[in-house]
């Protein structure tokens, strides 16, 4: 079968691959890119373990074919730290312990900075149905979402 | 493993050529939300995937004449952030915005919401409510449907063989007009319609001098109940009338009992909806 060649842009730095038509822009960032950060939950799109986003819009990789990236524009988990500063988002889940066994964090992480890059003051409840497409078993959602609260507070705060 | 061909062409008479060319096996692919997932779950095995999204007209919402045409491709969340539209037809905008994640609303498209055909889909009570028409183009040409007559049940449309879905067309709104969706879950986000009601008023003087209510979830295909938009015009909206509509979506009723809804809860749930929603379509005839 032929394979297509894709190029596009990955956390800002330009990429090429060569994939399959039935492959998922996640199996290309997972299994080809080495970009382990986002990670495979159910793979139809209801638990947002995949999140990430194409042209700054929120997605599940796991529901786009890798081949639709062309000429596009994709941000993943790895390109949220600038090398070793965190995010501010990613410092406030370790200090809140928002997180347990951690294969939902990327996830909620991507779409948590894509609320805020849309909605700088969101209440507890726009946050609570924002991250709505994403599970979680372990921290019964509270501390995530005191966490994105204090984030877009700190965040307001230090623009203000 | 089937041989699968992707393409992406950039006007409607290529993916209609390419649709026409694959025989029977070819796809459309627009968000994906549903295609992807038929596919893994190897319900779904096209022999070639027409992905429209590099189509400039099935991208694109464009104001005729007071009206609005959509792209077909055009993503929940690019539809949810338009404010004239989302002004005009907020009954609309939030039916298709209540179809799944943040995540699902970044690709998922109203067209494609509207050829998966699913009874329960959450845009189409709401788009049957507002009599919106359907721009179809295949082989012979283009034509224009009114949406209630695209499915032919679960699952199945009226589209003929190299037909796709290019858009949909809402009217223009006079002043006076309000609509609204409602649907049940058990949770608060994030589940398929046990029952979907949408309705569509003109409201002048205080009485009701138009009205459409689309059901969903209640039968094979969703439902244009006209009996129950005959119960609401010339009424004030009051008690009686909305009872009368009531009666008339529970009468509409043919639904499946299955783990959601039992046959009896479905039925009653879609008057107390056809209610609410009513209600809520007429406030907003009255601000507007």
């Amino acid at each position: 079968m032929a394979k297509l060649h894709v190029s596009t842009t990955i956390n800002g730095e330009p990429a090429e691959f060569l994939c399959d038509v039935s492959q998922t822009i996640l199996d290309v960032l997972r299994d080809q890119l080495g970009l382990t950060g986002t990670k495979e939950g159910c793979g139809s799109g209801d638990c947002g373990a995949c999140s990430i986003t194409l042209d700054d819009r929120l997605i599940c990789g796991c529901l786009m074919l890798a081949a639709e990236a062309e000429g596009r524009r994709i941000e993943t988990i790895e390109g949220m730290a600038k090398g070793d500063r965190l995010h501010a988002l990613q410092k406030k889940f370790i200090e809140f312990a928002a997180l347990q066994c951690g294969i939902c964090t990327p996830g909620f992480l991507v779409a948590s900075r894509a609320l805020l890059a849309h909605n700088p003051d969101p209440s507890e409840t726009e946050i609570r149905y924002w991250l709505a497409g994403n599970l979680c078993r372990c921290t019964g959602y509270d501390k995530i979402v005191r966490a994105v609260m204090e984030v877009a507070r700190d965040m307001r705060e230090t623009t203000r | 493993m089937v041989d699968m061909k992707y393409v992406a062409p950039s006007t409607i008479d290529e993916a209609v050529g390419a649709i026409l060319a694959a025989n029977g096996t070819g796809r459309i692919l627009a968000g994906g939300t549903d295609l992807l997932v038929q596919m893994r779950l190897g319900t779904a095995k096209p022999g070639v995937i027409v992905d429209v999204k590099n189509i400039p007209e099935m991208m694109r919402i464009e104001e005729t004449a007071g009206g609005f045409r959509i792209g077909a491709a055009v993503s929940g969340a690019i539809i949810g952030e338009h404010p004239a539209l989302g002004k005009a037809w907020p009954g609309v905008v939030e039916a298709i915005n209540l179809i799944g994640s943040k995540q699902i609303q970044g690709r998922a498209s109203a067209g494609g919401n509207l050829c998966n055909a699913s009874p329960a889909a959450d845009s189409v009570p709401a788009l049957v409510a507002a009599a919106a028409t359907v721009t179809i183009q295949g082989p012979k040409g283009r034509r224009e449907i009114p949406v209630e007559t695209l499915h032919a049940g679960p699952g199945r449309t009226t589209l003929q063989p190299g037909e796709i879905v290019v858009g949909f067309t809402l009217p223009a709104r006079p002043l006076g007009s309000g609509d609204a969706y409602l649907r049940l879950i058990p949770r608060t986000e994030m589940d398929i319609a046990v029952v979907g009601c949408g309705v569509s008023l003109i409201v002048a003087n205080g009485t009701c001098t138009a009205a459409r209510v689309g059901l969903g979830a209640v039968a094979p295909t969703v439902l244009l109940v006209e009996a129950a938009g005959k119960a609401l015009i010339g009424s004030r909206l009051d008690d009686k009338a909305l009872e009368a509509a009531a009666a008339a979506c529970r009468a509409a009723c043919k639904p499946i009992d299955d783990k959601r809804g039992t046959v009896q809860y479905r039925t009653k749930i879609a008057g107390v909806l056809l209610k609410r929603a009513a209600a809520i379509a007429a406030e907003r005839a009255g601000a507007r």
